[in-house]
């Protein structure tokens, strides 16, 4: 005996498989096997591939990978023995799949077995093509097929049939070959032929128009009439099944006329008894008869309208929607969500029972209800559902809850009535399940609350009233402290009361109180908690008795790891202790948010930029100056260490509400700051924190900022981007004069057009020579005056700019006046790179913007 | 069209994978695992369909075995319960009393078995008897074909003694 052969039989290595207890004895079996069956391929052994071949499918079942044995099967399926073929295709389809290159070795071997003389050699061949060919050896073997769909074994026509279903896929173009033999196909006895030939004409028909149209005119009344046949057919035990003939084939042909009556009067009225009678008679105690009877509602469904046909398939709707069998009801609420276009009144009539599906056991029925139930609603029946929906959201299991919620706010959102009937829904959601709000939604809220002018003494109440019962929603505590911060002088003064609503006496402490625990809780997030400071600063402007005790809560943040409330703490506290006079003007009322752009917003999310230290597009959190940001962006891609913008970018609203999601660590990394509206972005609490001292001289800035009140006045109008940089021209803080010390540097021009010319003058401080100190001279070359002008400046990575503030913002014409600013510029690659800036100056003339930009490459080298 | 047929035992253990549409031998691993664990964990009294990836997953338990079929949204459910019931009423008649061990040891007639029920995904006779009569006649070949190879391996050894 050979003694390489893998002695064991197929049965031996399954048992020894079998008995082994751990996976690394299994793992060793399967080795010794591999091995042995690799040393058998080596040698070619003929006499054993067939056994080899099996145990490497079992193999390859228990995971292993086993792609050594790919060529085998194509030995085997070369090889002239039956058996040999038939093993050599299972491990074929088995261990190949149709992306593999290797198929194609194949197709010369399969295109002889197809012209096989032994026709069960045939079959074995179509199978193999059937079910994994690819689109190359379809087109070469289409003919065959072809063929072999009138070849006189009705097992070969059958079984060529399926095959020539996957070519049509594969290759469409092939179709109308087809079309023909196809037809022949349709008029057959075999039941096994027939199921075959109906597949394919009906996957025909979805490919080639062509083909539709011809089988809709040739062979709509032949199949009504084999359907006919079969429904009158005697017991025949072949195909019996549970009390009906050939189920399958009942299907198939029902699936056909489905397809060929779609859209078509002449092809549907032909079919209309036979529907009518398949739906009357089927019995439908058995699953085989349901099945039949689903079918033949989706046709009725699907065809031209005939009034009492429509009727029929509702009620056997009804009576699926009712019957006790898990899956006959999952069934029906599927059909039921495509009669809603067809029919949507009668659908209407099931609402409760599909109410009672959503509170199912089942997930499956769960789910499809809920989806209904959504289709379902519409302005009429929008308040009882939403109750329903609402009222189920508080037993409802938790991995369900995020749908259910989703869909109520989705719900609530589209079809609400009314603001009032809006937000006391919402509010009802986010006391059940806040946390499983989406930002958009609660976002939203806030927004239409803000539009709600009458509503806010209501809602506010509603919150508070909310947080007493309960206060682990997230998103409840979120909106409940926005709220009570805006409006909290509405709480306690019980101010546009409703008649629906109960009097309520609040004080100001009680309302601070809220507030306080919202920071004070474990469970509140970096979000809630700022937006809570932010609350309590408005609250100390509205409730000016509670001030100091507003102040010592939010002192008791300064020294907070997170950087983020560290500086709200910081500002806020300097706000309440040192700045009285501007506090009012600063948290006056929020002005109404805008729905259609803040709706809009969420509707196209922007894609997430959070930049990272590899300079990503940046994407400035300063939301209120979006139309200027864009270019912005541009210049800042230059410097890369900007800090983070908010996680989810293209949210606006999240900024307004001084909210930012920059995780602390980011602010870690020294930041290159921007130009000046660094600082004023830092005033607003919106986005980026850089290096701690920006906030220390933050307060220096209000205080210079005393003595700009029309500036000052610009805040509440949040929308024009030239205010706010009003506000930081407005400081006039002398420039810090250049050190006089350290080698002179050559003044260049560094940017000049037809209007403005801008001349910079370097120093350095001695044992400093990295850092430079630049200050720039702009001189009006035109002969209109510019009004708001501001400069912006951006560095590549390895700068570090800091921009001091302007000495002015109008520059006056024909040079009869100069507006001066000061840079200081570090550079980490002093020496081996050059000094190089991107600009971009903005001013008025005559009320209208002006825009220019440039690049300075002239720095003095040795910078 | 039919996906993929998947037979799990109760333990995950696969018995048999047959795929009619392309999917990575990674992809498969990943599907195996994520089906087992949705489908054992169903409990016994909800429905046989499961949604999963946008696609629906029809599976029966019989004894210790779940037959899953993977079809698109478009399919008849009801009428996949009936396929699946088909095939297993098949392997009942051809093994005669059918067992998971059956299934283990004879995987390979197993397929042969899926192969003459479904083809590309489709279904392909509905009469059990045509089935068993083809599976026969195969069986017959095979063991004729057998016969031949030891007939002639005991002349070529009577006569090179």
């Amino acid at each position: 005996m050979n003694p390489f052969s893998s002695g064991t039989r197929l049965r031996d290595m399954i048992r020894a498989i079998r008995a082994c207890k751990t996976a690394a004895e299994e793992r060793a079996v399967v080795r010794k096997e591999c091995a042995a069956i690799r040393a058998a391929i080596n040698e070619n052994d003929q006499d054993y591939r067939h056994r080899n071949l099996a145990k490497l499918m079992f193999i390859h079942m228990l995971g292993y990978p086993t792609h050594f044995g790919q060529m085998e099967c194509l030995k085997l399926i070369a090889s002239p023995g039956f058996p040999e073929k038939r093993i050599g295709y299972l491990g074929l389809m088995l261990l190949l799949d149709e992306r593999q290159e290797v198929l194609m070795l194949v197709t010369n071997s399969v295109k002889q077995d197809l012209n096989h003389t032994n026709q069960y050699i045939v079959g074995l061949a179509l199978c193999a093509l059937g079910n994994i060919c690819s689109a190359e050896m379809a087109r070469d073997l289409a003919p065959e097929v072809e063929r072999l769909l009138q070849f006189r074994d009705p097992n070969i026509r059958k079984k060529a049939a399926l095959c020539s279903i996957r070519i049509i896929k594969k290759v469409p173009d092939l179709a109308e070959n087809f079309i023909n033999p196809v037809a022949a196909l349709l008029k057959e006895k075999h039941h096994g032929v027939l199921i075959t030939g109906i597949q394919l004409c009906t996957d025909l028909c979805k490919v080639s128009p062509e083909a539709l149209e011809y089988f809709r005119k040739k062979c709509t009344d032949g199949l009504v009439r084999t359907l006919r046949d079969l429904v009158n057919s005697p017991y025949a035990p072949e195909y019996d099944i549970a009390g009906i003939t050939d189920p399958f084939l009942h299907i198939r042909l029902l699936k056909l006329l489905r397809v060929l009556g779609q859209g078509d009067a002449d092809a549907s009225d032909a079919m209309n008894d036979i529907l009518a009678q398949v739906a009357t008679k089927t019995e439908s105690n058995k699953n085989a008869g349901n099945a039949i009877l689903y079918e033949c509602v989706e046709t009725i469904m699907s065809i031209e309208d005939n009034g009492g046909l429509r009727v029929l398939a509702i009620n056997i709707l009804g009576r699926f929607l009712s019957n006790r069998d898990n899956n006959i009801r999952y069934v029906a609420l599927n059909m039921l969500m495509r009669a809603i276009t067809v029919d949507a009144q009668a659908v209407q009539r099931h609402r409760s029972t599909i109410l009672e599906c959503v509170k199912d056991s089942d997930a499956s029925i769960r789910k499809r209800a809920l989806e209904l139930v959504y289709l379902l609603v519409n302005e009429s029946n929008v308040k009882p559902l939403t109750k329903e929906l609402v009222d189920y959201l508080e037993v409802s299991d938790q991995d369900f809850k995020g749908d259910l919620t989703a869909k109520i706010c989705s719900i609530i959102e589209k079809f609400s009535p009314e603001k009032i009937w809006y937000i006391d829904q919402m509010l009802k959601v986010l006391t059940e399940a806040g946390n499983f709000v989406k930002d958009e939604v609660w976002h939203a809220l806030v927004v239409v609350i803000s539009n709600a002018s009458d509503l806010h003494g209501y809602t506010v109440r509603a919150l508070f009233r909310a947080l007493q019962t309960t206060a682990e929603q997230e998103s409840l505590v979120r909106v409940a402290v926005w709220c009570i911060g805006e409006y909290g002088d509405l709480l306690v003064n019980n101010a546009g009361m409703l008649n629906v609503e109960d009097p309520i006496t609040v004080t100001e402490s009680d309302a601070v109180d809220v507030v306080e625990s919202a920071i004070k809780r474990h469970a509140s997030d970096l979000t809630t908690k700022s937006m809570a400071l932010i609350a309590l600063l408005k609250l100390s402007s509205r409730f000016p008795s509670c001030s100091g005790r507003i102040k010592d809560i939010v002192v008791q943040h300064k020294g907070s790891l997170v950087l983020e409330l560290q500086q709200r703490s910081l500002e806020f506290n300097s706000i309440i202790e040192k700045h009285q006079n501007i506090r009012s003007a600063l948290v006056e009322r929020m002005p109404v948010l805008d729905e259609a752009s803040f709706g809009g917003r969420r509707a196209s999310s922007l894609p997430n930029t959070v930049s990272t230290s590899n300079g990503t597009a940046v994407k400035l959190p300063n939301g209120v100056a979006k139309p200027s940001a864009a270019p912005l962006v541009d210049l800042l891609d230059l410097s890369d260490d900007v800090p983070a913008p908010s996680s989810s970018g293209g949210d606006f609203l999240q900024d307004l509400l001084g909210v930012d999601l920059a995780p602390a660590t980011q602010s870690g990394t020294s930041q290159a700051p921007k130009a000046g509206t660094d600082v004023l972005l830092d005033l607003l609490s919106i986005g980026s924190n850089p290096a701690q001292d920006n906030s220390v001289s933050t307060p220096d800035i209000l205080s210079s900022a005393q003595d700009h009140k029309p500036a000052i006045a610009s805040l509440d109008v949040l929308a024009a981007p030239s205010n706010m940089m009003d506000l930081l021209d407005g400081f006039t803080p002398a420039p810090p004069k250049p050190a006089n010390n350290g080698p002179a540097y050559p003044s260049i021009v560094a940017f000049e057009s037809s209007s403005l010319r801008l001349t910079f003058n370097f120093s350095k401080q001695p044992g400093n020579p990295q850092t430079t100190t630049i200050s720039g001279t702009f001189t009006n070359l035109s002969s209109n005056v510019f009004t708001d002008f501001v400069f912006q400046a951006a560095v590549p990575k390895f700068l570090q700019l800091h921009l001091d503030p302007a000495s002015g913002n109008s520059l006056p014409a024909s040079g009869n006046g100069t507006i001066t600013q000061s840079l200081k510029v570090t550079n980490s690659q002093h020496g081996k790179k050059p000094l190089v800036m991107r600009l971009r100056i903005a001013y008025k003339v005559d009320g209208k913007d002006v825009l220019e930009e440039g690049q300075i490459n002239n720095f003095p080298r040795d910078l | 069209m039919i996906h993929f047929v998947l037979l799990i035992s109760r333990q995950g253990k696969v018995r048999l994978t047959k795929w009619y549409s392309p999917y990575s031998q990674k992809e498969r691993s990943k599907v195996i695992r994520e089906l087992s664990g949705i489908v054992l964990n169903r409990g016994p009294k909800l429905c046989n369909f499961v949604e999963w990836r946008g696609h629906r997953v029809v599976y029966r338990r019989y004894a210790g075995l779940y037959f899953c079929m993977c079809i698109d949204e478009a399919d008849n459910e009801l009428e996949v319960l009936d396929i699946i019931h088909h095939f297993v009423e098949i392997l009942d008649r051809y093994f005669g009393s059918v067992c998971e061990l059956d299934l283990i040891f004879n995987f390979h007639k197993a397929y042969y078995i899926l192969d003459e029920v479904l083809i590309a995904g489709e279904f392909q006779e509905s009469s059990k008897r045509t089935i068993i009569r083809l599976l026969s006649t195969h069986d017959s070949m095979v063991e004729m074909a057998k016969e031949e190879a030891t007939s002639i391996g005991n002349m070529i050894a009577q006569v090179t003694k």
